[in-house]
């Protein structure tokens, strides 16, 4: 099956967010407006819409997560959802029940939408690929491939503290080899036309053959952060040093740490994002993240819209009376 | 029976033979003569080869048929039907059953059971270390008089130099042949798919071409220093593929093959997570394949297998690194090297020969060549028929292949083993 007809029905409507590589730019600008409209929906008193009433929504995380699962959870509940959280780490993966397994049961209790985390690089795809037309499919992250939301809500933030794309220049900074999230903002900032893509990191921790994702590759923060508009931290596993990636945490923070100093190199009115949680000290330095210039926790309630946004397209678009269950 | 074949097109490479020819087989099962019909020989059976190509049985050097230990996933008899169905009657067999084929009992198990089926002939592979292990020597004096014809740690590295250099040492004071598929463990690093621009964006973890020549270069350098006779199993890259080349003008007895889909295919064909095209060694860049299809028009690789590794369904759908690599290649082997014909890379008698007479003299046996007095293992092939490959056309229990869906040119019609037809088109 073509990956495109995998994301879209029939009749050209996202059915499944798997990825952000390959979609149109005019569905990714959809996406960001719909979650302009959400933003204020978490103001009001009662906080919440009635656009997915009587649906069933599961969160399925087979890889722990804290901040992705909430503000799922808190997506769904706002679009007036019911929500069910499963962390099957800990039920029947270890009892040896393949992943589609695991999805069917869920399944036949008529679920309408999944929320999928794992570990492996192209889970995502494979559920979508083996669920009933009525079934969707949102990725939160698989392995290194993709984590479509995170980039996509990180492109709202920049939107709204920064304006088009076409005039900002974008720095990704960390371990983009094991990164989802990485990939992921790249394809969206290639996608809205983003007038440059940099990615920052010594050689061991970017993958081969980066540049044929539209990037420019830098080992040196200085130029690479040299007249950015954007720069995003991203989370370095401490235990990197382990594959012989890194020699110390010390010299990655002395290289590769956002301190005062080194973003002093960018704009002076420069954002700082990072998908969290944060290693503070050893990708960045705390006057960075708690600094003025930082929309860390920004993202974090961008995410909520973001996501509410991308559960409403997907799931039939509209207000109004919910569609009735087509069964193929 | 005693059957004649008339009016096909005869292409015999190892006999320069190529041209309309009739073909004689005695009760006996050898072939009694070829041209004009011998004195008094009376025919059982007559085979009408007109319009046909009737062609050595192939012989393929690497084929898992999952007997003993995976019998789930195929059986002998299941995979040696489907050999014969595709025109194969010779297969080599790799060590790594389950047992392990490190001692003479098992392979002689092996043999005797393919035996017993009638259909396609079966050599295995002795190990070369203990269990695969790489650490203790097999007994491999014991298991070449077991019928093994060759030696190799199959997919296993043989991580230690040390006793690399004495497993070859050992070998050539025996003249065995060893297999070898050169990786060096570390570089592969648990990756599974090639490393470039493919994996980066799949965010699959990669498997460097540095994994194949890194090993390679160790390999050759102990080819060199013991004189064994090696045969390297699966080149993927274009860099091992000139290392080789290098090797034999200095003069080793080095050969190499190439597998069927490393020929058409690329990491490119993974698209999104296309667990069919999992295979190890991976597929890896365009100018890889276009190098190795380059090397056998030089002769630099002298063989074309189907490293035939059927699956359960199952196996497949998983996450592609959890997916178990392998294609189910028995019956695409020589559908995708006549293709080779038709992008004129090769011509017929080439393509024959990299399947039938180059392939038998790796393994040492008596096949893959119908000179008179030779066992009648032949196989007729229309080519001029085109068909699609379907899952409802593929005889293996394994309907793990990336060709589905591809046309092919050419259908085999029959397959004799021992001068017995084997299979017969309906």
């Amino acid at each position: 099956m073509r990956h495109d007809d995998l994301q879209f029905d029939g009749q050209g409507h996202l059915r499944h967010l798997l990825t952000i590589e390959g979609l149109p730019r005019q569905t990714v600008l959809e996406i960001l407006n719909t979650a302009e409209s959400f933003i204020s929906v978490g103001e009001r008193e009662i906080k919440k819409l009635p656009l997915l009433r009587g649906k069933t929504v599961v969160n399925l995380f087979f890889e722990s997560s804290t901040r992705t699962r909430t503000t799922f959870e808190i997506a769904a509940k706002r679009l007036s959802a019911d929500v069910i959280n499963l962390n099957p780490l800990a039920s029947s993966t270890t009892k040896g029940e393949t992943l589609l397994d695991t999805v069917r049961n869920l399944e036949a209790m008529h679920t309408d939408l999944f929320v999928v985390r794992h570990r492996e690089s192209g889970a995502a795809h494979l559920i979508a690929q083996h669920v009933p037309a009525h079934v969707h499919i949102i990725n939160a992250g698989d392995g290194r491939h993709a984590h479509p939301t995170q980039g996509l809500l990180d492109m709202f933030t920049i939107r709204r503290y920064k304006g088009p794309f076409e005039n900002l220049r974008v720095a990704i900074v960390g371990d983009i080899l094991h990164s989802r999230v990485a990939r992921s903002q790249i394809h969206a900032l290639t996608t809205l036309g983003a007038a440059e893509v940099r990615v920052i990191a010594p050689r061991t921790l970017l993958p081969t053959a980066v540049e044929k994702l539209g990037v420019h590759a830098f080992t040196d923060i200085k130029a690479g952060l040299d007249g950015v508009d954007v720069i995003i931290m991203l989370r370095l596993q401490r235990e990197r040093m382990n594959g012989a990636l890194i020699p110390s945490e010390q010299e990655y923070f002395d290289l590769f740490g956002l301190t005062p100093e080194k973003l002093g190199y960018a704009k002076p009115d420069a954002i700082v994002m990072h998908p969290g949680p944060m290693n503070r000290g050893l990708e960045i330095d705390s006057a960075v993240a708690d600094g003025p210039q930082s929309v860390i926790l920004p993202q974090v309630t961008n995410g909520i819209a973001v996501r509410m946004a991308i559960m409403a397209l997907i799931m039939g678009g509209s207000a109004g009376a919910p569609e009735p269950r087509r069964t193929e | 029976m005693r059957i004649a074949i008339t009016g096909g097109h005869l292409i015999d490479p190892a006999n320069n033979v190529d041209g309309l020819h009739d073909l004689f087989i005695s009760e006996q099962g050898f072939v009694a003569a070829i041209g004009a019909m011998p004195d008094g020989f009376q025919a059982d059976r007559v085979l009408d080869a007109r319009g046909r190509l009737v062609l050595p049985g192939l012989v393929d050097l690497r084929a898992r048929l999952r007997e003993p230990g995976l019998e789930y996933k195929a059986t002998m008899e299941s995979e040696t039907r489907a050999a014969v169905n595709a025109g194969i009657t010779t297969l080599c067999c790799p060590p790594d059953t389950y047992p392990v084929i490190d001692t003479p009992a098992m392979a002689q198990m092996i043999q005797q059971r393919a035996w017993r089926f009638g259909l396609a002939f079966v050599h295995p592979l002795g190990a070369l270390t203990q269990g695969l292990q790489g650490k203790l020597l097999s007994d491999m004096a014991a298991l070449d008089d077991a019928g093994c014809v060759g030696f190799s740690n199959a997919l296993e590295p043989v991580a230690d130099t040390l006793v690399m250099r004495r497993a070859m040492e050992y070998a050539a004071g025996f003249d065995l042949t060893v297999f070898l598929h050169p990786q060096d463990p570390w570089l592969r690093n648990g990756g599974c798919m090639h490393e470039g621009e493919v994996s980066t964006r799949l965010g699959l973890p990669g498997i460097p071409e540095a994994a194949e020549t890194a090993g390679l270069a160790r390999d050759l350098a102990l080819v060199e220093q013991t004189g064994v006779r090696a045969h390297f199993c699966q080149l993927s890259s274009a860099r091992a593929v000139a290392m080789v080349a290098a090797a034999r003008d200095q003069g080793l007895a080095v050969s190499a093959d190439v597998t069927a889909h490393h020929l058409h295919l690329t990491e490119h064909d993974i698209g999104y997570f296309n667990t069919q095209c999992h295979v190890i060694p991976p597929l890896r860049a365009g100018r890889d394949r276009d190098a190795l299809r380059q090397a056998l028009k030089s002769g630099v690789i002298s063989a074309i297998c189907s490293d035939h590794q059927p699956h359960e369904s199952d196996a497949k759908l998983a996450p592609f690194a959890e997916s178990e690599p392998g294609i189910s290649g028995l019956e695409t082997l020589l559908p995708l090297t006549l293709r080779l014909v038709d992008d004129e890379l090769l011509n017929l008698p080439e393509a024959i020969a990299l399947l039938t007479a180059r392939p038998a003299q790796i393994l040492g046996v008596d096949a893959g060549h119908l000179g008179v007095g030779a066992t009648a293992d032949l196989c007729i092939l229309d080519p001029a028929s085109h068909w699609t490959l379907s899952v409802d056309r593929i005889t293996s229990r394994g309907r793990n292949s990336p060709f589905l869906g591809w046309e092919f040119r050419g259908t085999i019609t029959h397959t004799l083993v021992g001068g017995k037809i084997v299979f017969e088109a309906r």
